[in-house]
């Protein structure tokens, strides 16, 4: 069973996620009847029903304004797989 | 005496007491530890020099001075690797404290290990790591549960009192029903998330795994309370966990949820959640029938939530700021993808594609903001059912700790096997799992696990109500027959 809606190599590339045309199929197959399963959701009637997005809500929540300490920069440019000059370092991203 | 037996409390005692110290403690675990591990493989790493240096000046003092604590590889410890079992995040080396350790550190205990666990913690075996298999201590052919399978396995295997674990669905409290350990979930608020790894934001909370209701009790107060680097972890007066132990179950209200006694359990398990239930019952808890109508909604709701969630929180996870990159990108979105593609194991990829599928344009309303909408009646569900009783009581997991590999090529029958936890998460409310007796299988005896659910923030009274129940049957001193 495969869902006809779900196309799983471009909701992958749209999550920045390659795939080989064998997990293509496998999760294809696999959601699909993950979301068979789930219609059911479709039968209850929530027309009324006001979403829960957090369970304890709170809303606005701020600090005060007070300047903390912050980590160094080496400590997150340390942990990086590519830096220089005290940047990331990325592809060529214009020509 | 042998140290590794003891609690955490008992661990503390002796320290001031003077009948050991810090230092003998994490030798009596290392000895542990080297005869065990090679079975349980529980541990990703460990570093015994360390411990003992800590353990050499520990303030034993303060109320967890000088024990050690083992801590699921998601959360972050300055200086530590934290991968989260995960490829992607090899050789990644935390640059600070997560806020729940800079708190157990501020008790005095020593963070120490690096637990296994399912990748990102999606999983419910500890069997999409992409490390190692962690092994289930009382009959190692079999899976500890997941995600939090290190840090249940560990405490059960005697290699350290006391663990942390995350709980989004269950992570908690399935591995500890399945090891035979004492296992928390907080209610949602209750403590910092800030330095756990996320997955699923609205859901995931961090919470101790113990041999005793009193040692989870006792992580609670030292972990919980309000963090100003996370916005929703609850602002509210200081309180005790430990305050209502040592009481009996007269007059507690305990609710059975007819939905979570259902065909398709095994029937050895739901003959000792009857059981210990009988036993509450005998020892005076009242019990009440109450009816949780939106469960069968329970396990749809969650995994459209949490994997929403969690396809946005692993975005960041991109080969650029940390963890692997693919090798010779030949541009950004070639980097991007290769990276992710390399980096994560099946689970995630599957549940990543699941949640961005449900987030997409034309399919949100469908999916993601009705399962928003049932969650509320999931909710409501429960609150309706604390206005009649004290805690629900109920079974943790369906089924006994399986053979290793026999779930793994069936995602959907993975994650019906959550059913009886994730309301829990689904609701924001607290629950606990304590050892309720064991099953023979193949020669070996499987712990059964029994839930005690609670309403948000009353864990003070749900940590009572197991502990009442733990000293009426003992079950939680059984020790796995580890050689």
């Amino acid at each position: 069973m495969s869902s006809p809606d779900l196309n799983v190599r471009k909701v992958a590339t749209l999550a920045r996620l390659a795939l080989s045309d064998e997990e293509v199929a496998t999760f294809q197959d696999q959601l699909g009847r993950i979301l068979e399963h789930i219609e059911h959701l479709k039968k209850l009637d929530v027309s009324d029903v006001e979403p829960t997005a957090h369970t304890y809500p709170v809303f606005s929540v701020t600090r005060d304004d007070v300047p903390g300490e912050s980590l160094p920069r080496e400590a997150f440019l340390g942990i990086a797989p590519r830096s220089a000059n005290n940047l990331l370092i990325v592809p060529k991203v214009l020509e | 005496m042998d140290l590794t037996t003891l609690s955490a409390a008992e661990l503390q005692a002796g320290f001031r007491a003077g009948q050991f110290t810090p230092v003998d403690a994490i030798t009596a675990l290392e000895k542990r530890i080297e005869a065990v591990e090679p079975q349980v493989q529980a541990f990703l790493s460990r570093d015994f020099e360390a411990a003992k240096k800590a353990a050499e000046t520990a303030d034993i003092s303060l109320p967890l001075g000088g024990v050690p604590i083992g801590i699921k590889d998601v959360i972050n410890v300055k200086g530590e690797s934290c991968t989260a079992a995960s490829k992607i995040l090899t050789g990644y080396t935390s640059p600070y404290d997560a806020t729940v350790i800079t708190r157990l550190r501020a008790a005095g205990a020593i963070p120490f290990g690096r637990l296994n666990m399912d990748e990102f913690a999606m999983g419910s075996s500890t069997e999409n790591s992409a490390y190692q298999v962690t092994r289930n201590p009382w009959d190692i052919s079999r899976i500890p549960g997941g995600s939090s399978g290190g840090s249940a396995a560990a405490v059960a295997a005697l290699e350290v009192p006391a663990t942390l674990g995350s709980d989004t669905g269950g992570s908690i409290r399935q591995p500890a029903a399945l090891c035979g350990c004492v296992g928390l979930k907080p209610s949602y608020g209750r403590v910092s998330r800030y330095g756990l790894i996320a997955f699923a934001s609205s859901l995931d909370q961090i919470g101790p795994f113990a041999r005793t209701t009193e040692d989870c009790a006792l992580l609670l107060n030292a972990i919980a309370g309000r963090d100003p680097h996370d916005s929703t972890s609850l602002d509210l007066p200081t309180e005790d966990f430990t305050s209502q132990l040592g009481r009996d179950l007269k007059g507690v209200k305990l609710g059975i949820p007819k939905e979570y006694f259902v065909d398709g359990m095994d029937a050895r398990v739901r003959s000792k959640v009857e059981e210990a239930i009988r036993q509450c019952e005998a020892a005076g808890a009242e019990l009440v029938e109450i009816s949780l109508p939106h469960t069968e909604y329970a396990v749809s709701v969650y995994y459209i939530i949490a994997t929403a969630e969690a396809s946005a929180n692993l975005a960041r996870l991109d080969g650029v700021r940390y963890g692997k990159r693919a090798d010779q990108p030949k541009d950004l979105m070639d980097l991007y993808l290769r990276s992710r593609e390399e980096g994560f194991g099946s689970e995630v990829k599957r549940r990543i594609i699941l949640g961005t599928y449900v987030l997409s344009s034309g399919y949100y309303d469908a999916y993601y903001l009705r399962a928003q909408k049932v969650r509320t009646l999931i909710r409501r569900d429960f609150e309706a059912a604390y206005e009649k009783v004290d805690a629900i009581v109920c079974p943790t997991s369906p089924d006994l700790a399986f053979p290793i590999g026999e779930r793994t090529s069936d995602p959907l029958r993975m994650y019906l096997a959550d059913i009886f936890t994730i309301a829990a998460n689904l609701a924001g409310i607290c629950g606990i799992s304590v050892p309720c007796g064991f099953v023979e299988e193949g020669g070996k005896q499987l712990p059964v696990g029994l839930q005690f659910l609670g309403k948000s923030l009353d864990e003070s009274r749900l940590l009572g109500v197991a502990d009442a129940y733990e000293r009426l049957s003992g079950w939680n001193k059984q020790v796995a027959p580890l050689k």
